[in-house]
């Protein structure tokens, strides 16, 4: 039985619709989005006075960001930890709604990466930040961003005896979903994928190697967009356009390299529970699970510390495409596309929530029927080595 | 003689590490009120908080805990968390090994070398398959 505490509840939302977009700025993409939010809400700029805001796009922030929209809210919270930003930040929205801070919080992204070619992947920044007490002990040995995820993968290979086709099962899985949204179709289209159409276990394996055990199907794509929430306190969420979306659990934790520490356990398995816990549910009562994949392998992690299935154990439990949308005996993972098959500008964790939304809402396009509760888990940072977590646990009425 | 991209100072934490270096030796820190080792370097004792440390030498020899290797134009090359034996983990690169991706993986003893640098005063503390 979950828990029955309705303060606050996701009631608008609206993601940006093209995933290279070179002639919009990433603060344009905010602002629109957050206006679209407003109007699927039935709410106006007026009604915000919550500002939740992650540090993203050309001059935004906490500072920046309330003057561009030309509103002064009684809270701004400018929590920036990457990808997972947007579970944090609705985390303490909630916190400040319950708290009678505000009542109408808004939090959007805008990202211009595909654009801006920004160096990610095996590119390594010859960054003209100052160096710092970690940049200084790993620049000689040239990490990238792939090779981070792949040290985790290639531990959990060594540890549990993890196969690559088990890794490669959840590539396929979230394209199956892509193929029937048509955003994301149209997003690869604009990002030169070759072949765009749903792929198998080999397909994976046979796309090259990027850092190994990682092939690059295991990636996620590099994506502009962003797009908005809009999330209400319960007397403002009644009288919404949409069926309100409640928050009902939340938590946040952080893990980084440690001497004897094991890779392949994340953040997840501190924020997880906390979570859950406070929904009073178990994983295996969940409908939708969107989790952040910035490769396959982040997934994985994810689903065991969430506790969907045992440590080590996720290949078997992904096996088949038990979490496809039409599949019964799991919940349904990543079913925008996600950052593997639909878009990634930046901090993709709003993206989690839109998506969750959509499902409790009943506007998927790869829509479970009568979905009630979801998990939308995102991870900031590099897993495996600094990471930020955040899991937001969501429920219709 | 290789030109990794380089450490660059000043980064009070981490030049006392890379001024070993060029002594050949492969530091680490101690914690002198809880005795727990702290490594990467810092000024203070990520268990204890204590700012009483002292400066270790590592025999630099080790397992490798995690690698992967690197697609690379310019050529693949691993990168590799190392457990020295001293009980800290650092994040290296194993060199000098035919078909990486094929012949290595977790678990190979390794040792420390280190490597001089064309433009670079400061050695980098790689290692090899023992």
């Amino acid at each position: 039985m979950p828990n029955q505490a309705r303060t606050a509840a996701i009631v608008g939302i609206h993601e940006w619709p093209k995933r290279l977009d070179p002639d919009v700025s990433a603060m344009q993409i905010k602002a629109a989005s957050i206006s679209r939010a407003l109007d699927d809400a039935g709410l106006t700029w007026k009604d915000v006075d919550g500002l939740y805001d992650a540090n993203d796009g050309e001059g935004g922030g906490g500072l920046g960001m309330a003057a561009y929209l030309g509103i002064k809210p009684t809270v701004i919270d400018t929590t920036s930890v990457g990808g997972s930003s947007y579970e944090f930040l609705a985390a303490h929205s909630l916190a400040d709604i319950a708290a009678g801070k505000c009542n109408v919080a808004v939090m959007a992204h805008g990202g211009k990466t595909a654009t801006q070619k920004f160096a990610t992947g095996n590119r390594f920044a010859n960054s003209p930040q100052p160096p710092s007490w970690q940049s200084n002990m790993e620049v000689p040995f040239r990490n990238t961003t792939v090779s981070s995820y792949a040290l985790v993968a290639a531990r959990h290979m060594y540890q549990y005896g993890t196969r690559p086709e088990d890794f490669a099962e959840i590539s396929a899985t979230t394209r199956y979903h892509a193929m029937r949204n048509p955003e994301a179709v149209q997003a690869m289209t604009d990002l030169l994928f070759a072949d765009i159409r749903e792929i198998t276990v080999d397909d994976v394996l046979n796309s090259r190697m990027i850092a190994s055990p990682l092939h690059l199907l295991e990636c996620c794509l590099i994506s502009d967009g962003g797009g908005a929430v809009v999330i209400a306190a319960a007397d403002v969420a009644r009288n919404t356009k949409k069926k309100p979306v409640w928050v009902i659990g939340n938590g946040q934790a952080t893990k980084y390299r440690e001497n004897g520490g094991d890779v392949t356990v994340s953040a997840a398995a501190q924020s997880g529970p906390i979570a859950f816990g406070e929904a009073l549910l178990r994983p295996d009562e969940l409908d939708i699970a969107m989790i952040y994949d910035s490769f396959s392998i982040t997934v994985a992690c994810i689903l065991e510390d969430l506790g969907f299935c045992k440590k080590g154990e996720f290949g078997d439990y992904v096996k088949g495409g038990r979490l496809r949308f039409d599949q019964k005996g799991g919940p349904a993972l990543n079913t925008d596309g996600g950052a593997l098959s639909s878009n990634h500008p930046g901090f993709r964790g709003l993206f989690l929530l839109m998506e969750a939304t959509r499902q409790l809402r009943g506007e998927s396009t790869s829509q479970v029927p009568g979905a009630k509760l979801a998990v939308a888990h995102g991870n900031g940072g590099l897993l495996g080595h600094t990471h930020a977590a955040g899991t937001i646990i969501l429920a219709a009425d | 003689m290789p030109n990794r991209p380089l450490p660059r100072f000043p980064e009070p934490d981490t030049e006392p590490f890379w001024e070993a270096t060029k002594r050949g030796e492969l530091a680490y820190q101690q914690c002198n009120r809880c005795n727990s080792l702290v490594f990467t370097p810092r000024a203070h004792c990520d268990t204890c908080g204590s700012p009483d440390l002292a400066w270790k030498v590592s025999k630099g020899e080790g397992v490798i805990y995690s690698v992967s290797v690197v697609v690379d134009r310019n050529g693949d090359y691993a990168v590799a968390y190392i457990d020295l034996d001293e009980g800290f983990r650092m994040f290296s690169t194993v060199v000098g090994v035919d078909e990486p991706m094929k012949n290595l993986q977790c678990g190979q003893r390794v040792r420390v070398e280190f490597e001089p640098q064309e433009e670079s005063e400061y050695l980098i503390p790689v290692f090899r398959l023992v």
